[in-house]
């Protein structure tokens, strides 16, 4: 199922040693990691959750596995701000926490937010669950060079019943370097009961680096606990990154994301659910929009565990060029989940002949009394919209880009914070074609 | 202004319209009334350029230009405004937003300056108190969730900002209640002018009790089979379309 160890992109991430910890617990699930992926490589296509990414490519390169420079590299600082953002914020460059880029002063009451790096010669035993996890997966490589590799990452916790009003800001920032690098972050994050938190991760570049990251994030929401949770990926043109995000939700808890793909070289996204508490509701939404070469792979994996649980998925896939789109949605509603709820669109556009999008929707209902829809499109512009435009004296090209842009923004439609989704706007309008 | 000759046209391969011949100058009201079937709508796509519409033969000249060598956004932009029959709904864009975006549009294709926001808003208050129509259908997606009668006021609003020379309205008045259609037509009354020639494509006659054509056309089986003042509109009332098919095309070369 898998490729041989002795591939370039393994060789060079097995190739430094581990630095200690001083954490017995950690050193060990590290070197497990370490050992799982030399043992396992990288995921060939035939692993379904790899069909349509295939890593031939990627698995004949090289990366080097620490940047010397990282705590020091330039990066314009304008850059990291965000329209209707303007709360704590937690810069990683390269991997390597900056605090000369972070913003922690007035830290909310309730909000605990800190470096991995601290975090661990701290008190590291709540850490402890979270990161001496193996992952078993057939396709679970880079989980597992992540888990033993990463140095830093986001610890984030919200007190019971606390309200985090200003949108938290995690940055990750690839810069360019002397040479092609591969960085891992990890971040853990976790609501307590009732707490409500409006949380952005940003993926930008400094430069045009040529880089491979690795990102594992595991959020927990206790009970009755409130997300908000925007994710923006505007990666360089050459950055691999393989990102895992898993979101675990407790009894009444509600979680909302809304996720921008648009940067990156070879992107692929798992983002994990699960509904374990009765009543939990999870909305996703995201658009995927490669052009040029880029690949975008988006694998949602949503599993509802309890009562009346409901989730709700709205994405939406352009592809230009020569680029490709892979999404696949695929939610378990297990034995017991009785009257849940799950939904989920997959609507594509094509906007050029050479460009190609594969979506499959999974659905899967092991309970009772449950309601589910799902459908995928692929497809072009609807020609009666198109024809209503011109006849009004919109150029082609320009009723192209109107639909289009349209067909995108109706995943922001409900991203309450109105300057940031303005933005993310005329981000996904920039991202279109010329007209 | 607009010179059609020996129309004809095919869609999905079936021939609809069969040699139509009309000619309308500026400042006239022309009624084309006839069956379901008889090539109504298909004329007015035909005009603005839809594509599935194939011309066989025939001539279209507006203001003296080949008007079916123009792309639709083209013939937009020398003043052919087409009101639909089924006005389509837009998810995602902003009804003002389109609207400027056109008028810009035509603007600029015309060596126009385009107008700025605030220019445009202004433009947008006059041609409210015109058409009524609620301020809060602008703030909305362009038709999306519009009632019928919605949908055919926000055509005429649309007609009545980009003022073309030469409008067609294709069966506006279809599904609408009397309140919605007196407004229609109030609309359509308050644009007519000298410079500006309407085409009202129409299956009642009940429209032309509140916008008086200067002339009524009966279109069947792809041809104008009977010309005539509005009165001709009254007798067709009366008598309905029944054997008009077989008649001799009206003035087969205008």
């Amino acid at each position: 199922m898998s490729q041989p160890a002795s591939l370039p992109l393994v060789e060079s991430l097995l190739d430094a040693p581990l630095p200690p910890s001083g954490l017995a617990w950690l050193d060990v699930a590290r070197q497990e990691n370490l050992e799982a992926f030399a043992t396992s490589g990288l995921p060939d296509t035939r692993v379904e959750a790899w069909k349509y990414t295939a890593l031939r490519a990627l698995g004949q390169r090289r990366f080097a596995t620490r940047d010397m420079a990282a705590p020091a590299v330039a990066v314009d600082a304008a850059s990291l701000v965000l329209p209707g953002v303007d709360g704590p914020r937690l810069v990683f460059v390269n991997g390597v926490f900056r605090a000369d880029l972070s913003q922690l002063g007035n830290m909310p009451a309730g909000l605990s937010l800190q470096p991995l790096s601290q975090a661990l010669a701290g008190d590291a035993e709540p850490l402890r669950f979270s990161l001496s996890r193996h992952y078993r997966e057939p396709g679970d490589a880079f989980a597992r060079i992540n888990a033993a590799r990463a140095q830093d990452g986001v610890v984030l916790r919200v007190a019971d019943h606390a309200e985090i009003g200003e949108p938290v800001q995690l940055v990750f920032v690839a810069a360019a370097a002397g040479l092609d690098l591969a960085w891992h972050a990890r971040n853990v994050i976790e609501l307590g009961q009732g707490a409500g938190l409006n949380l952005v991760e940003h993926h930008l570049a400094s430069g045009e680096p040529t880089q491979l990251a690795t990102l594992v994030s595991d959020i927990e929401l206790r009970e009755g606990a409130r997300l908000q949770y925007t994710v923006l990926q505007n990666a360089s043109a050459s950055t691999h990154l393989i990102r895992r995000t898993a979101l675990r939700l407790q009894a009444q808890a509600q979680a909302t994301l809304h996720v921008l793909e648009l940067g990156g070289a070879l992107v692929r996204h798992d983002l994990q659910a699960e509904l374990v508490g009765d009543g939990a509701q999870l909305h996703t939404r995201g658009v995927f929009m490669p052009h040029g070469r880029q690949h975008i792979d988006t694998q949602l994996a949503i599993r509802h565990q309890a009562l009346n649980t409901t989730s709700e998925s709205t994405w939406r896939g352009v592809a230009n060029d020569r680029a490709r789109g892979v999404f696949r949605g695929a939610i378990v509603v297990a034995p017991g989940a009785d009257g849940s709820d799950a939904s989920l669109s997959n609507k594509n556009l094509l906007l050029s002949p050479g460009a190609e999008i594969d979506t499959k929707p999974e659905l899967e209902i092991y309970a009772d009394e449950v309601k589910a829809a799902h459908g995928a499109t692929v497809g072009q512009l609807d020609e009666r919209s198109l024809f209503y435009l011109r006849s009004r004296g919109i150029p082609l090209a320009e009723a192209r880009a109107l639909l289009t842009a349209a067909f995108c923004r109706a995943v922001l439609a409900d991203l309450p914070n109105e300057a940031l989704r303005d933005h993310l706007s005329t981000l996904l309008v920039n991202q279109l074609p010329d007209t | 202004m607009l010179k059609i000759e020996n129309l004809h046209a095919r869609v999905e391969g079936k021939e609809i319209l069969k040699g139509l011949s009309l000619t309308v100058n500026a400042g006239e009201v022309h009624a084309i009334m006839g069956p379901n079937g008889a090539g109504k709508s298909t004329l007015g796509n035909v005009l603005c350029g839809r594509e599935g519409y194939e011309v066989t033969r025939g001539t279209v000249s507006y203001n003296g230009m080949d008007l079916l060598t123009m792309a639709p956004e083209a013939r937009a932009a020398t003043g052919v405004f087409l009101a639909f029959q089924y006005p389509v709904e837009i998810p995602g864009v902003n009804n003002t937003y389109f609207l400027r975006a056109a008028l810009n549009a035509q603007r600029k294709t015309r060596g126009e300056q385009e107008l700025d926001s605030m220019q445009f808003l202004k433009l947008v208050r006059e041609k409210l108190k015109v058409m009524q129509i609620s301020d809060e259908l602008l703030h909305r997606a362009v038709n999306e969730g519009f009632s019928g009668g919605e949908k055919k006021r926000n055509e005429i609003f649309q007609m009545a900002v980009l003022e073309p020379k030469l409008a067609i309205l294709d069966e506006t008045d279809s599904g609408l209640d009397i309140d919605a259609l007196k407004q229609v037509a109030q609309g359509v009354n308050t644009l007519r002018s000298p410079d500006r020639a309407f085409l009202m494509i129409t299956h009642y006659q009940r429209l032309l009790d509140y916008v008086v054509p200067d002339f009524v056309h009966v279109l069947a089986d792809g041809r104008i089979v009977e010309s005539g003042d509005k009165s001709l509109a009254l007798k067709l009332e009366e008598h309905g379309y029944a054997g008009l098919a077989g008649r001799q095309p009206a003035g087969a070369v205008a």
